[in-house]
């Protein structure tokens, strides 16, 4: 079976699986009780689509390999999730940021992932772009609400912009595996969905940039080390046990 | 009409099994009563998400961690439906939750002991959630409509949960020695704590006869309490574990289990604020509160905005 499938379908896992990780962070810590059910809710969506991403990629591999032994015993340097989702929850507006410039793309590229011709593929991109029409809506008025809201939340979502554009452009940088959906061919699309969100947000969008890269690759922050020995604990802690 | 005779046809309708609506004229104590009671129980939906929350980002295997999830989010509704049922009382949310965060309201005692393994996952569900559901069970009956319905809705859900926790001990049960001894460790811990959710005994219970007669209360603490023991001591023999009291017997008289004596001064410490992790549990949702107050500033401000951008247009 091809190698490059395999390393595809880890990368949309392990991205979906760690965002998933994170917006879990806020569970019981939300700032009113309706957004704390609304990101729990997402993370919960996400996860359930890094597991059909992982199941799928185990029935590639063969042998042995499960959901879990994929999830919680490859290292950081196996891990192929793009950086920006590995980022700090930080203050609510970052959380809402990153959501919602991953979601903008997340929906164009499962567009894409319904044309391919692999069936699992296209099964699981058709479940999920559902969830992901509701992420993009909620994040996007987010946005909305908090750049256009008080001086203070205009402030805190320009502040969260200058901590996560530099992480957009890995989206659009094929790895070498990932040619199952042009990536590149995406960003116009995705730039302009961007740039009107932010326009009706009064945010500016950041030119010229440098962009950091190489999550796809294995070579993340430093953010990933830690996110992996939380999650993995349990799986280190008491190998090949059942739960 | 007296204020006499209104109690006397609120009394009636009690009787009759009238469920008592937000519009219907009630005594201000049963008012009250409710209020205190249905927000302490939305209260400890929320704080009661803390220790669960505590292990979602370490639950060890995908599948738990998405039960986890679900079953935290679940709570927060529970805690919303019960804030709008509190609501038709007459006092807002807000002001609940202002008084919960200043310590003035309580929430459920058992939220504040520690989640302390994996296991404890199971052991929350099994006895924590079963202790809540009894107690729920019997509030689908309690005379104030709008709690009678939450309570309706919140069981179909609780009891989903509670079979999840059970099965989760199940699984470590039949596991690894470390994993069994995970597993007896949290039902040691978590065994008297749980029997202390059902509240003081009824000779020290305050609200218990006014409650009883107005039918917000339809069986007494220390009734729900011997009904769960009861109930647990059965359940627990299908995990092979033991219940951590030595005077656990059958009383063929009573047809009941006799139980040894919960520790009361540990029962009286945690309610006054001395548990092992009462600061804990209320600092983290002071800090949510505050760190949220930016957000919902701008969310009204927002909304503010388009409402006069609508007039305008």
């Amino acid at each position: 079976m091809s190698s490059r499938l395999i390393d595809y379908t880890l990368h949309l896992a392990d991205t979906t699986l760690i965002l998933s990780q994170r917006n879990s962070e806020w569970c019981g810590h939300g700032p009113i009780l309706e957004q704390d059910i609304a990101i729990t809710n997402i993370s919960l969506d996400l996860l359930g689509q890094s597991r059909n991403f992982y199941q799928y990629a185990a029935s590639l591999i063969g042998g042995d390999a499960t959901e879990d032994s994929l999830a919680y015993l490859r290292k950081e340097r196996e891990f192929k999730n793009l950086l920006l989702v590995e980022q700090a929850n930080g203050d609510w507006g970052q959380t809402i940021l990153r959501q919602y410039l991953y979601s903008q793309f997340q929906y164009l590229l499962f567009e894409k992932l319904q044309q391919c011709n692999d069936e699992q593929l296209i099964a699981m991109a058709a479940k999920s772009i559902k969830e992901t029409a509701y992420h993009v809506r909620w994040s996007s008025e987010w946005v909305i609400r908090l750049g256009d809201g008080t001086e203070e939340s205009h402030s805190r979502m320009l502040k969260a912009i200058d901590e996560l554009w530099r992480y957009t452009g890995e989206m659009f940088m094929p790895a070498g595996y990932e040619t199952i959906v042009e990536v590149s061919s995406l960003k116009n699309e995705w730039l302009q969905k961007v740039t009107n969100i932010f326009a009706e947000a009064t945010l500016p969008v950041p030119e010229k940039v440098f962009m950091q890269a190489g999550g796809k690759e294995g070579k993340h922050t430093e953010q990933l080390g830690f996110i992996l020995t939380e999650l993995q604990y349990m799986q280190r802690a008491y190998p090949g046990a059942q739960w | 009409m007296t204020v006499q005779d209104f109690e006397q046809l609120f009394q009636q309708k009690i009787d009759n099994e009238t469920k008592i609506e937000p519009k219907d004229w009630m005594p201000d104590a049963y008012r009250k009563t409710n209020i205190r009671q249905i927000s302490q129980h939305a209260h400890s939906e929320i704080v009661g998400m803390l220790p669960e929350g505590n292990w979602i980002s370490r639950a060890p295997s995908l599948k738990r961690k998405a039960i986890l999830i679900a079953k935290v989010q679940d709570e927060a509704g529970h805690g919303l439906y019960l804030y709008s049922a509190a609501e038709t009382l007459g006092m807002s949310r807000e002001e609940m939750i202002n008084d919960l965060n200043s310590g003035k309201a309580k929430y459920s005692s058992i939220f504040n002991y520690p989640t302390l393994t994996w296991a404890d996952m199971g052991a929350v569900g099994w006895l924590v959630d079963g202790a809540a559901i009894l107690n729920q069970v019997m509030l689908c009956r309690t005379s104030y409509g709008p709690y009678a319905r939450a309570m309706v809705r919140i069981c179909k859900e609780e009891s989903f949960h509670q079979r999840q926790g059970f099965e989760t001990l199940l699984v470590l049960s039949r596991g690894t020695d470390e994993q069994k001894a995970m597993c007896q460790d949290a039902i040691n811990r978590w065994w008297w704590p749980s029997l202390m959710m059902f509240g003081p005994r009824d000779s020290e219970s305050t609200n218990s006869d006014q409650s009883m007669k107005w039918k917000i209360k339809r069986k007494t603490n220390d009734e729900l309490r011997q009904q769960f023991v009861d109930m647990a001591v059965e359940q627990v023999k299908v995990l092979g574990m033991k219940l951590p009291d030595e005077k656990l017997t059958w009383n063929e008289e009573r047809k009941h289990y006799d139980f040894g004596e919960i520790d009361w001064n540990e029962f009286w410490n945690v309610v006054k604020g001395n548990g092992p992790c009462n600061k804990q549990r209320l600092e983290a949702r002071r800090k949510a509160h505050e760190e949220g107050q930016w957000v919902r500033e701008a969310a009204m401000a927002y909304a503010e905005k388009r409402r006069s951008k609508q007039k305008a247009a």
